[in-house]
């Protein structure tokens, strides 16, 4: 008996741990979704296959053209960051003044084409980079490298969005213009233009999850599925456009997912997350109103 | 008035009268097909036309299917029992995850997102569940014996499927049409207009949302266990998740949310797109009907958000007025 | 003195409501010049066509004598206009230091960021002292400062002030009328809108009178606080 709890214990605070390191990758997609939202009023329900778009760039410059995985990053974060500028551009840009529901339908329309093009393009199997990294054995625990480098790289992202977000004038901007649209041209800057920088900048977050997600996962044109709910529900409980609370949101979700994982399968984690978001919103709605459009 | 009645009259006894005239099978299963899908989209946009877009029915459809399916195989209900038991179980589910919403008025995008979510983890449930519904590889209603075919809900004829497929879809738009005369459409226009001034009024604003988010419930998961007793194969991405609630809307909008037939309209026009595709391309075509979808579900958002039907009723009914780009910019998809 | 901002025969408004008729004014280097008029009269339309906000019907506007009807408002900064709007509209969530760096986004103000900043803190020292509050939790004289300091961060040559006394306590509307006092002397072109007609006599050059959007009378300060019509509806007299 004293054994089995001492098992259990190692398996308890392994999963607690494993809990954490998921919440890096969570709270990265969460600041990206929430930025997008407090810039420009929208949210792109297509995020996680943009996600799934950056995990096939990497197996692409990765297994068939053989580039280092440190090489191929920097270029599929470039080219997710691209793919949300023009997802602004040309979808988003033209229903700027058409009701908020019109533009997140669009983007459903974008997660459709996006889904379709994947399994036109790439199949439908499921592919990975062939990079198995490591594991970490501490005592009687095992992490595996692949998570500890994703949550530290989420984690490096997220402190470079807070620095640009703080330290420059555009950044500024970013955060301003969430709070007074109208009076943006008066400061000079043109709100066109922030919202292509932002929409690069959320697209670039999603692009670094897509590294980090491909080292873990094997990539198919569903995979945004798995955790594109999670996200959202995430950003709704912790309060839309609230970074803070999306932040926190990410952990506490990633804990639920992870434990829930320990006593059944990870799909029966999510199950639990959803439940536990449903009691959340009966009793504290008021998490859930603080940033309300 | 009565020519209009007559003409409506007509036309149904048309469609009853089709399926013996004309009796090409591929035909009629296209025609099934539309029917099913046109009450599902129809169910739809009986809530989406007052602004509560819901991506959540993906999830009421599969719980429609599966809970029927699950229930005729593992405990031998009869579909006859298992198809309420399945509305009653998507409505139940319907009901606990609006009345948060309601009650503390989650709206737009927040509304949006729960359903979303919704959806995706009923498609999670059924894949985690894969030891009683075979997960994402799909499941089949076990065979009824011959001579139970009744019982089971078991139909090898495709006329009978058209005739309850075309039941079905006319008491959809029966219900339409009994909402659009009735109290809780007056009520839920003036919530879709403002929500506060409704309630000032006197409008039970979260009763009225929530009599018409579980009506639309129920027949969506109406719609997917009929789906299952039709097709008598079911998968996870087919009848489940965002994929799906996305395609309602798809429909919903190309036809257009605000006209009883609209969603018909959709129906016919992505059935129709589907299996032109996959006969042109045949298994290429994998894909590439979502591909279109996606494509003309924007198109349609930026150019013409009023749907077909909607906006060729809007020529007609004011033809000297053509829409201006300004004016149509402006027109919600649900109102909101 | 030369002229800086010339505006002639503007016609404006939101959609089919017309707030401005035919308004001719000009503005010389140097000067202070202001609208005063009654609620309505159509004086913060003036500010926002002048700022490029809303595109007049007809009419020109000249700054330094190119026409910028046809500039996007964010451009018209970087011509030296720089609009201190109504309700002061600072961002609240934002720290005092970040507000004054939004008035310097333009890539021609970033580069003399630090010497605007000394000269903002010049004549506002108790922005300094609250450099890192949010701005909206500051009291409206001191969030009137930080607007007005915000402004001058693009380093403008003429500044556009919208009701600067609006909600402010008495004691405080002095302050602030004391406030345009010290930059009219340092060397900035002003033209400032207000209610409150007695205050703004005092310290403008020359004013206009608005009302129900059409000028009704112009001269200088001292003409306009003499004339009977403005006594009588405005001074109280």
């Amino acid at each position: 008996m004293q054994s089995f709890l001492d098992i259990f214990d190692i398996y308890l605070l392994e999963a607690v741990i494993n809990g954490i390191l998921l919440g890096g990758v969570l709270a990265l997609l969460a600041l990206g979704l929430n930025l997008i939202f407090g810039v420009i009023d929208v949210t792109w329900i297509c995020y996680a296959e943009l996600v799934m778009i950056g995990m096939y760039g990497m197996y692409y410059l990765v297994q068939v053209f053989h580039l280092p995985y440190w090489a191929a990053a920097p270029l599929v974060i470039l080219l997710v960051a691209l793919l949300g500028a023009a997802l602004h551009f040309f979808v988003i840009a033209p229903l700027l003044t058409a009701p908020p529901i019109n533009q997140l339908l669009a983007t459903g329309g974008v997660l459709f084409i996006l889904q379709s093009f994947a399994t036109v393009a790439f199949g439908i199997d499921f592919r990975n980079l062939g990079i198995r990294l490591p594991v970490l054995a501490l005592g009687e625990m095992n992490f595996s490298y692949a998570r500890l480098l994703s949550f530290a790289a989420a984690l490096i992202g997220m402190v470079c969005v807070y620095l640009f977000l703080t330290r420059t004038f555009t950044g500024t901007a970013i955060r301003a213009i969430a709070q007074d649209r109208q009076i943006m041209p008066l400061m000079g800057v043109d709100p066109k233009r922030i919202y292509l920088v932002t929409s690069a900048i959320g697209g670039g977050l999603a692009g670094l999850a897509a590294c980090l997600l491909v080292l873990q996962y094997d990539v198919h044109p569903f995979v945004g599925l798995s955790f594109g709910p999670i996200t959202f529900l995430i950003c709704v409980l912790g309060g839309l456009g609230n970074f803070i609370g999306g932040f926190i949101a990410a952990f506490v979700f990633a804990e639920i997912i992870s434990l829930g994982g320990l006593f059944s399968d990870l799909e029966w984690g999510y199950v639990l997350a959803f439940a536990f978001f449903i009691v959340m919103m009966f009793i504290r709605p008021a998490g859930l109103l603080a940033r309300r459009s | 008035m009565n020519r209009q009645a007559a003409f409506w009259i007509i036309a149904l006894l048309a469609l009853i009268a089709l399926p013996f005239v004309h009796r090409d099978p591929y035909h009629l299963h296209v025609l099934v097909l539309i029917l099913i899908w046109s009450f599902a989209y129809t169910s739809w946009s009986i809530m989406g036309r007052f602004g509560l877009v819901s991506l959540g029915h993906g999830g009421f459809m599969g719980i429609g299917a599966y809970v029927t399916a699950l229930l005729w195989n593992h405990l031998g209900v009869s579909p006859w029992i298992g198809i309420p038991v399945s509305m009653a179980t998507a409505g139940v589910l319907a009901l606990i995850v609006a009345y948060p919403c309601f009650r503390f008025r989650i709206t737009g995008h927040y509304f949006v997102l729960v359903t979303l979510a919704l959806s995706g983890i009923v498609l999670q449930v059924i894949t985690a569940t894969r030891d009683y519904t075979g997960g994402s590889l799909g499941y089949t209603p076990q065979r009824a014996q011959s001579g139970k075919g009744l019982l089971a809900l078991q139909f090898d004829d495709k006329t009978t499927w058209y005739l309850i497929a075309l039941a079905v879809w006319v008491v959809g738009l029966v219900i339409w049409r009994a909402i659009d005369r009735s109290m809780i459409r007056h009520a839920m226009e003036a919530i879709s207009e403002d929500e506060d001034a409704a309630a000032a009024a006197g409008v039970n604003v979260t009763a009225e949302k929530l009599k018409i988010t579980l009506i639309s419930a129920l027949m969506t998961a109406l719609s997917g266990a009929l789906y299952c007793q039709y097709q008598m194969f079911i998968s996870p991405d087919t009848v489940s998740g965002i994929a799906v609630s996305l395609q309602m809307v798809f429909a919903a909008i190309v036809g257009g949310v605000y006209v009883a037939l609209g969603p018909t309209v959709g129906a016919v026009i992505t059935i129709v797109l589907a299996e032109v595709l996959r006969i042109s391309f045949g298994t290429k075509a994998v894909g590439w009907d979502n591909l279109v979808y996606g494509v003309l579900l924007v198109l349609f958002i930026i150019f013409l958000p009023k749907g077909i039907l909607g906006s060729v009723i809007d020529r007609i009914k004011s033809p000297r007025k053509p829409l201006r780009g300004h004016e149509q910019q402006t027109v919600p998809i649900a109102r909101r | 003195m030369n002229g800086m901002l010339e505006l002639k025969s503007i016609d404006a408004g939101y959609g089919s409501f017309q707030a401005l008729f035919d308004v001719s004014l000009d503005v010389r280097a140097g000067e202070a010049v202001g609208v005063i008029g009654p609620n309505g009269a159509g004086k913060t339309t003036l500010m926002r066509v002048i700022s490029g906000l809303i595109r007049p019907i007809r009419g020109s506007i000249a700054m330094e004598g190119t026409d910028v009807v046809a500039t996007p408002p964010h451009r018209i900064v970087s011509l030296g206009i720089a609009h201190v709007p109504e309700n002061r509209r600072l961002f609240p969530r934002l720290t005092v230091a970040d507000n004054l760096k939004m008035g310097a986004f333009m890539p021609g103000a970033r580069a003399h960021y630090a010497e605007r900043l000394e000269f903002v803190f010049e004549l506002f020292p108790r922005l300094k002292e609250r450099l890192q509050q949010m701005a909206g939790t500051m009291s409206g004289g001191e969030q009137q400062m930080c607007a007005i300091g915000r402004a001058l961060m693009s380093n403008p040559k003429l500044l556009l002030l919208d009701e600067p006394s609006a909600g402010l306590a008495p004691v405080v509307v002095q302050q602030v009328f004391e406030l345009v006092k010290r930059i009219r002397a340092s060397g900035l072109t002003v033209l400032i809108v207000e209610q409150n007609v007695q205050q703004v006599l005092r310290v403008v050059d020359r004013a206009y009178l608005l009302e129900a959007g059409s000028i009704r009378a112009a001269g200088s300060a001292a003409e306009l606080a003499a004339s009977d019509t403005i006594k009588q509806a405005y001074l109280g007299v």
